[in-house]
């Protein structure tokens, strides 16, 4: 431990375990990768027989009765909007959290409840809630006769009670990240801007946001990945469409081809586009950033 | 990404939400700003408050009360009966000693607890040790810490299902051990059992323990290591007396999240267990999709109270409010 350029041997030790640990991680999902471009003859297991994009090709083709496509546009569709809701409101929430406001801590207390609770509790406190919401709207369609309130089936959906049941898991992690950022973020900056006549409103976009960019991204990178692979807290509150990751569990258990694993590399591919942008991204920032000598990006991811 | 990096899953000063006062000769211009500042949180906070109320708070409360309620296989009708909650520990007593099924749902989500628990302590510490004390070029560390990270972003149902290959009947491992001559038959139990459900937990879930301890590690003032070792202690000595009891706040969120995980979790032990084995989270799915909300907003319930005494037994242990 200490800097004299020699390493202890518990380095070599712990090195070792950090390496085993890394092969833990990958080394499946790098199996199923592999194994999804088996040949036409080929099975669920090793050997490969052949290499050959076959099985990508009948995904293409769809998946039996299930539209695979069709859930893959709603994940997607999902995603960014969970995207770009989470980096809003946690953006917003942080700039509050910065000054005082009354019940700032019971705030705080909630969002990071909302981090804990099992998750098949909250999606069915929110599958209950929509189902009550629907049972007063048809009363109400019922006694009043009201013609805009004909036909009315449900208000659980992808956009409102899937929406709202993948915020709850997004925007703790938000509010988390922001927390971390403004901790560092030196007021002298905002002060300067503000002494040389900008508004507050430019203050923010000429200054803060700036400066805290790299973050964003982050906090961009969580809002749609976390949506994009879902399942838990979808699972009672998504209403009659399913989105790609509760189509896959539900496959799981029917598919029996290597279809899956191409799903499956497919999903991930998503994911691993995703996060390598966000970190190309941070990093170009950071390099502009250092560049112009500001100290832009010092935050984390 | 290093350093206090790990703000990521639960690192955030309190300081920092009291900052932004100006100083105590401020002029009226400045109060005036500052009042409008003041109100401007308020709206800045309005739509993150508001999703938190309508998609949490409104559903636990509602939770609760559906909890009370009576249904029949058609509606859910407005009550206040403890029957659900007597229903779920029917006969519980009047058999003992003999486990009634509620106990050995719960028996058996503790048993992953504590298992996924204890596995996901010993990897992680030892991982976030290594990159926290071993590592010394800071871009070697933000890479490390990365690589622990990037799985945490992609899909679990596909983690899950990339086990099969490995352990099933014909996968790699029993290819690898009937080749070696080390069992004449595959193994069975390495798939769709309490050890691949173990095993997928761990998997999942070790990054939970990772990056709160290393958080932790990080924040330890190497000085305080370097003076254990002057005065003469041994590795081990200043682990388990500088080391551990600095990291505890860490271990301490890593565990809360990773059991409160197992705790509810459905998806796992039902992909991992091949449907068949039971657990609290799978229970109350079940009985949404058999439209008996009140039973399951009950077994909802008692799940919460559970997770609850866990966290407050925890937060008694040891002070996680420093990294908060």
């Amino acid at each position: 431990m200490g800097g004299d350029g020699r390493r202890p041997a518990s380095f070599y030790w712990l090195a070792a375990f950090f390496g085993l640990f890394v092969l833990f991680l990958y080394g499946p999902t790098v199996t199923t990768l592999i194994l999804s471009f088996q040949g036409p003859q080929g099975g669920l297991t090793f050997p490969l027989n052949g290499l050959s994009l076959f099985w990508f090709g009948k995904l293409w083709a769809g998946l039996g009765v299930v539209d695979i496509w069709a859930a893959f546009r709603r994940s997607f569709a999902l995603g960014l909007v969970v995207m770009v809701l989470t980096v809003t409101l946690s953006f917003l929430a942080g700039l509050a959290f910065r000054k005082r406001f009354r019940g700032q801590d019971f705030l705080f207390l909630v969002a990071v409840a909302s981090l804990i609770v099992p998750s098949i509790v909250v999606s069915l406190g929110i599958g209950l809630e929509f189902r009550l919401v629907d049972e007063g709207v048809k009363a109400l369609a019922e006694r009043t006769g009201s013609p805009w309130l004909e036909g009315y089936t449900t208000a659980m959906g992808l956009f409102t009670s899937g929406l709202g049941a993948h915020l709850t898991w997004t925007l703790p992690f938000g509010l988390l990240i922001m927390f971390a950022v403004f901790n560092r973020f030196n007021p002298a900056y905002e002060e300067a801007a503000r002494d040389l006549g900008a508004s507050r409103w430019q203050t923010v976009r000429h200054v803060v946001i700036p400066i805290i960019l790299p973050s964003l991204i982050g906090v961009a990178l969580f809002g749609f990945t976390l949506s994009w692979d879902e399942v838990a807290r979808s699972s009672q509150a998504i209403g009659g469409q399913n989105t790609l990751p509760l189509e896959l569990q539900g496959l799981t258990t029917t598919v029996t081809t290597p279809e899956i694993y191409a799903l499956g590399t497919l999903t991930t591919g998503v994911s691993l586009v995703v996060i390598a942008s966000a970190l190309a991204l941070v990093a170009v920032l950071r390099r502009r950033g250092a560049r112009r000598g500001s100290d832009a990006g010092q935050g984390l991811v | 990404m290093t350093g206090d990096a790990a703000g990521l899953l639960g690192a955030a000063d309190s300081e920092s939400r009291a900052e932004g006062r100006p100083s105590a000769a401020a002029s009226e211009g400045l109060a005036a700003q500052e009042r409008r500042g003041r109100r401007a949180g308020y709206w800045q906070a309005a739509p993150f408050a508001l999703v938190f109320l309508l998609f949490f708070l409104v559903p636990l409360a509602l939770t609760i009360v559906v909890s009370f309620w009576e249904y029949n296989e058609y509606e859910i009708i407005p009550a206040a009966t403890l029957q659900n909650y007597g229903d779920i520990f029917d006969g519980c007593i009047a058999t003992l000693p003999d486990l009634c099924l509620a106990f050995k749902t719960y028996l058996s989500t503790a048993k992953f607890c504590v298992l996924v628990w204890g596995l996901t302590l010993l990897i992680g510490f030892t991982v976030a040790y290594f990159v926290a004390f071993h590592v010394r070029s800071i871009t070697v560390q933000t890479a490390l810490f990365l690589v622990c990270t990037i799985p945490f972003w992609t899909s679990n149902v596909i983690r899950m299902i990339s086990w099969v290959p490995l352990l099933g009947r014909n996968g790699l491992v029993n290819q690898a051990l009937v080749g070696a001559g080390l069992g004449d038959r595959p193994l069975e139990w390495l798939l769709f059992s309490d050890f691949s459900v173990v095993l997928a937990f761990v998997h999942l879930y070790t990054t939970f323990m990772i990056v709160p301890i290393f958080n932790s590690m990080v924040r330890i003032d190497r000085s305080l290591i370097e003076a254990a070792h002057d005065a003469g202690a041994s590795g081990w000595q200043i682990l388990w007396n500088v080391v551990i009891p600095l990291a505890k706040p860490g271990i301490a969120i890593g565990s809360i999240f990773v059991v409160t995980l197992v705790m509810g979790d459905f998806v796992t032990v039902g992909i991992m267990g091949g449907q068949q084995i039971a657990s609290v989270g799978k229970v109350i799915q079940v009985q949404m999709s058999y439209l008996q909300f009140p039973a399951a907003a009950a077994n909802a319930v008692v799940l919460l109270g559970i997770v609850l005494l866990f966290i407050v037994a925890m937060t008694r242990l040891v002070d996680i409010r420093k990294e908060l």
